[in-house]
């Protein structure tokens, strides 16, 4: 199991600077994210760290070596690394069989005929494709060619994965699936993983840790719990999360001994926010953290259905109260009308507060 | 300059040479296009502001090297000038306006026909059109010229004499007139194939939208369809006129008999005259003439560039019915394409298979010329085609020749599409790609002058190639390269930068990432670009003429100097020769090619 190291990267295209002095550590065996918009400079730290792009700053370590520094004038090749990239297009060569995609690269290695087959053969019985192998990757569908190129990928037995985006150009389902085997088969290889996407229910439902990038620089870098629950700016807040985050901008006011923070028809208990009376902030509240109720609660607040979108296995709700628009998801298929009053209430726990100005989180842990 | 940051980004900078395999061909590329490109040109200047060694029968005490306009003053403005400068000056302008205006009309119309309109047979119609390009642009004028000969240059008479006994008016035979027609039988496949291609690509729906607004079928193709074609049919133009510039061949052949000259052949006579110098200015005008009707007509397009976007995926093409025009428009074309190929090469058959040049009677043919011994009494002594050293030689040099060409073409291609692709958006992509199109306006004739003034001397290392093999491999790979980049980088532009990455990553270097991923993904495109360079080659006779000599002879070459001594039936049974080894090399390509599948290969 290696380890991977960034240290001071930078790149900018001409004048664009899409990464900012990113310093980042992999831990051996890690599954790491790298989450973000396109063009947050995710897909540049990959394929930096892959070897295919040469930083204009910085240090690289791959395990304990040094593969890339500016300052030291080191550049090993991508083809010395030693690490596996699957690319979002898959990148199978389209003019050789699916056995000849798998083995190419071993017989550069100069392995022996029976162990290039042999490791060709089980990289593709890893992967369930050991039927297709005399097929064309254009007579294959969009998942036996993703499958073909994580065999050609894992027959070098890499100790690092790269992926850049792989499920994106997948249906829906099949997308679930690939997404479970990929788990899969970092833990069976005991490899380190740098996983890239923009999509955040992949990145939370896969990683041990996710780095939140914006415009080159990162956002945050924590456990998807920590991710979800605890974002450190307004921007990560309202990446994550689907439904998106509930964001209700108003002034912190004592009323009863009790700090709240009020916003233009909704009134939120804001006793973890870091901040002084009078002061205006934003609360971030998931919409599944509001409670509901269809009869008068005390201390809770009525506000009207404005509309009821189900899912299947949930329902999203949006509510209206006064001139703040709320969205609140509840479990199962719920069969109620839009127009009927209804009654909210917060939990005063997973209420989250940004300061307008900063973007930053101004919460108490 | 040596402080640590400098060393250190110098030492970081080789590191990356090494990473960077695409960096290192493009700087090579670039350094050896440069020389070869570039370096001539400031060589023909050079010695056309200098005084030269055979300048000196004019100034006896002048100094060979020093600065001198003699020879701007001999070309533009000394009792010679007309006869040196304006003259040809005028007939290369009236022969480019007449050629241009006919053939790319006649090649317009041609596309036309045949890709938006119902008419029948477009297949046979299409392969028989690009013929007359792929031979030589001056068989039409042997054909000319055994047709219409008359006795004013003396020796033998033509067909029409022969049979009608009247000798044809010499603005028929010779000069202006003849020059204009059979270049425009050639040039207007050349302005075909550019418009058909133009024309497929426009969405007929745009069409149809005109038909919806009430706009009648011919409205339509004035109002919509042409203006659309403007910027295809403004390239062609400028593209066919610079080659008709730059071409020798027929001008030499039906107007050096009654002294008309152009351009091209007034450099070909300064050059056999020793004038050097003339020739290079006369080059020079030459190419600036090119590279300023390259600018006109980029700037007009320019503006209308808009229109190409017009064109995109998704489009269809609807065929306009011709109605009862339909077999009547079929049989003329047929009839065209047909007198634009079979007449001339049937005029050559005729011609190489008669005994005493001017005399067609039956029971005058005769196969001495194909495969005769020497005969005293017959043609000096010159033996029949098949056995003759002196042109079997010519055979070979012209195989080698071209094939050399087209190798050397197909991996530069290839390489330069490699460092411009990879390299997309710096300064040495963009660099390189100017320089390896930098050859397309020099029109041949000048290009081979260049060459003269280059190679004529020793270079570093490099010793004198004039005269030599060498010498015409390399001007027939400069003068291709401009259509071998393009293209190298269009089969590159098509494969995704993914297939290599993936393949770097795996582990495998760059040689094998070449030969098994890059050059089979790009084997069709480079086949085509190598069969083309192959074909120009063979019958290339303007870029070359002014670097032949005995010890380096090609066909065309020998051609040339048959139909210069007055021997028709050896020079159209040559012709006919190369003509037919153009063809089935053409054919043995595609079938081989496509037996490998290479066109076949789709990219997933």
């Amino acid at each position: 199991m290696a380890q991977i190291g960034l240290s001071g990267i930078r790149k900018a295209y001409g004048r664009e600077v899409v990464v900012h002095d990113l310093d980042l550590t992999i831990r051996p065996g890690e599954f790491l994210t790298i989450l973000g918009p396109s063009g947050c400079g995710k897909t540049t730290t990959l394929r930096a760290i892959a070897g295919l792009e040469e930083p204009d700053d910085g240090d690289i370590h791959l395990g304990e070596k040094l593969v890339f520094s500016r300052r030291r004038g080191v550049i090993v090749p991508p083809e010395k690394r030693g690490v596996g990239l699957i690319f979002q297009s898959y990148a199978l060569w389209p003019h050789m069989t699916v056995q000849r995609n798998v083995s190419l690269a071993l017989e550069e290695k100069g392995l022996g005929r029976a162990e290039i087959e042999a490791r060709a053969t089980q990289a593709l019985e890893t992967v369930q494709m050991t039927a297709l192998g005399a097929r064309y990757p254009s007579e294959l569908s969009g998942g036996q060619q993703q499958r073909v190129a994580v065999a050609r990928m894992i027959a070098l037995r890499p100790q690092i994965l790269l992926m850049d985006e792989p499920l994106s150009n997948l249906d829906a389902k099949l997308r679930l699936d690939m997404r479970a085997e990929l788990l899969q088969l970092h833990r069976d290889l005991g490899s380190t993983t740098v996983y890239v996407t923009h999509d955040q229910a992949e990145a939370l439902t896969l990683s041990d840790r996710i780095v939140v990038m914006d415009r080159g620089r990162v956002m945050q870098e924590a456990s998807p719990y920590e991710v979800y629950h605890h974002p450190r700016s307004l921007q990560v807040a309202e990446f994550i999360g689907e439904p998106r985050i509930n964001l209700v901008p108003g002034t912190l006011a004592r009323e009863a001994g009790t700090l709240y923070l009020v916003g233009d028809g909704v009134r939120l208990p804001a006793e973890r926010a870091r901040a002084a009376k009078g002061e205006r902030l934003v609360a971030a509240v998931r919409p599944e953290n509001i409670e509901l109720s269809t009869v008068p609660v005390a201390g809770w607040q009525e506000v009207r259905l404005d509309n009821v979108q189900p899912t299947g296995a949930t329902t999203i709700l949006q509510v209206c109260a006064g001139a703040t628009r709320l969205r609140l998801v509840r479990p199962g298929f719920l069969r109620i009308e839009a127009g009927i009053p209804l009654w909210i209430g917060f939990d005063a726990d997973s209420i989250e507060f940004f300061d307008p100005d900063t973007q930053g989180n101004v919460s108490a842990p | 300059m040596t402080s640590p940051g400098a060393a250190r980004r110098l030492r970081y900078h080789t590191v990356r040479l090494r990473n960077r395999p695409d960096l290192v061909i493009g700087y090579v590329c670039l350094v050896a296009l440069g020389f070869l490109v570039l370096g001539p040109l400031v060589e023909i200047v050079r010695d056309a502001l200098t005084l030269q060694p055979y300048d000196l029968a004019y100034h006896p005490d002048g100094v060979v090297g020093s600065f001198s306009l003699f020879h701007l003053e001999r070309v533009f403005a000394s009792p010679l000038s007309p006869a040196l400068f304006f003259r040809p000056l005028l007939n290369s302008l009236a022969v480019g306006f007449w050629v241009t205006a006919i053939g790319v009309s006649i090649g317009s119309l041609l596309a036309w026909l045949l890709v938006r309109t119902d008419i029948r047979c477009k297949g046979l119609l299409g392969a028989l059109i690009v013929i007359p390009y792929m031979m030589p642009s001056w068989v039409m004028a042997l054909a000319w010229i055994s047709l219409f000969k008359n006795d004013r240059i003396g020796g033998t008479q033509g067909f029409v004499a022969s049979f009608l006994g009247v000798q044809p008016p010499d603005w028929v035979s010779y000069g202006f007139f003849p020059i204009v027609v059979t270049l425009a039988l050639h040039y207007f496949a050349y302005a075909y194939l550019l418009m058909s291609g133009a024309l497929a690509t426009v969405d007929s729906e745009l069409e149809e939208a005109g038909a919806v607004c009430g706009m009648g079928r011919w409205k339509r193709l004035w109002r919509i369809t042409l203006p659309l074609l403007m910027p295809a049919l403004g390239s062609a133009i400028v593209l066919t006129f610079i080659r008709i510039l730059g071409t020798f061949g027929t001008p030499a052949l039906l107007g050096l008999p009654v002294r008309f000259f152009t351009f091209a052949t007034q450099i070909y006579a300064s050059i056999n005259a020793r004038n050097n110098g003339d020739a290079f200015v006369l080059a020079l005008v030459l190419i600036v003439i090119a590279i300023s009707f390259i600018w006109i007509n980029s700037r007009i397009i320019g503006i209308r560039k808009s229109f190409v976007t017009l064109t995109g995926k998704g489009f269809r093409r609807r065929e306009i019915r011709l109605g009862l025009w339909r077999l009547p428009l079929t049989a003329a074309v047929g009839l065209f394409v047909a007198s634009t190929v079979l007449v001339p090469l049937s005029i050559l058959l005729w011609e190489s298979l008669i005994l005493v040049a001017g005399d067609y009677s039956l029971d005058n043919l005769t196969t001495h010329f194909w495969i005769g011994q020497g005969n005293v009494r017959l043609a000096y002594g010159e033996a029949g085609v098949l056995l003759n050293n002196g042109i079997l030689t010519a055979l070979w040099n012209s195989l080698k020749l071209a094939t050399l060409a087209a190798l050397f073409n197909g991996v530069l291609g290839l390489l330069v599409g490699y460092a411009v692709v990879r390299g997309r958006g710096t300064r040495l992509s963009r660099g390189l790609e100017g320089i390896a199109f930098a050859p397309y306006i020099f029109p041949s004739i000048a290009l081979g002058a260049i060459y003269i003034g280059m190679f004529s001397a020793p270079i570093g290392p490099i010793p004198a190639l004039y005269g030599t093999f060498a010498i015409l491999v390399l001007i027939t790979v400069v003068k291709n390269l401009p259509f071998t980049s393009r293209t190298g980088i269009a089969a590159m532009l098509q494969i995704d930068t993914s297939m290599e990455e993936s393949a770097r990553v795996l582990g495998i270097g760059w040689f094998r990432r070449m030969a098994r991923i890059i050059m089979p993904l790009s084997m069709s495109g480079l086949v085509s670009g190598m069969l083309l360079t192959f074909i120009t080659a063979m019958r290339e006779l303007s870029l070359i003429v002014l670097l032949l000599s005995p010890a380096n002879m090609v066909l065309t070459g020998v051609i040339f100097y048959y139909q210069e001594q007055s021997m028709p039936q050896h020079s159209s049974a040559v012709t006919l020769l190369l003509v037919l080894i153009i063809i089935l090399v053409n054919v043995l390509v595609r079938l081989v090619s496509r037996g490998a599948g290479v066109s076949g290969l789709k990219n997933s």
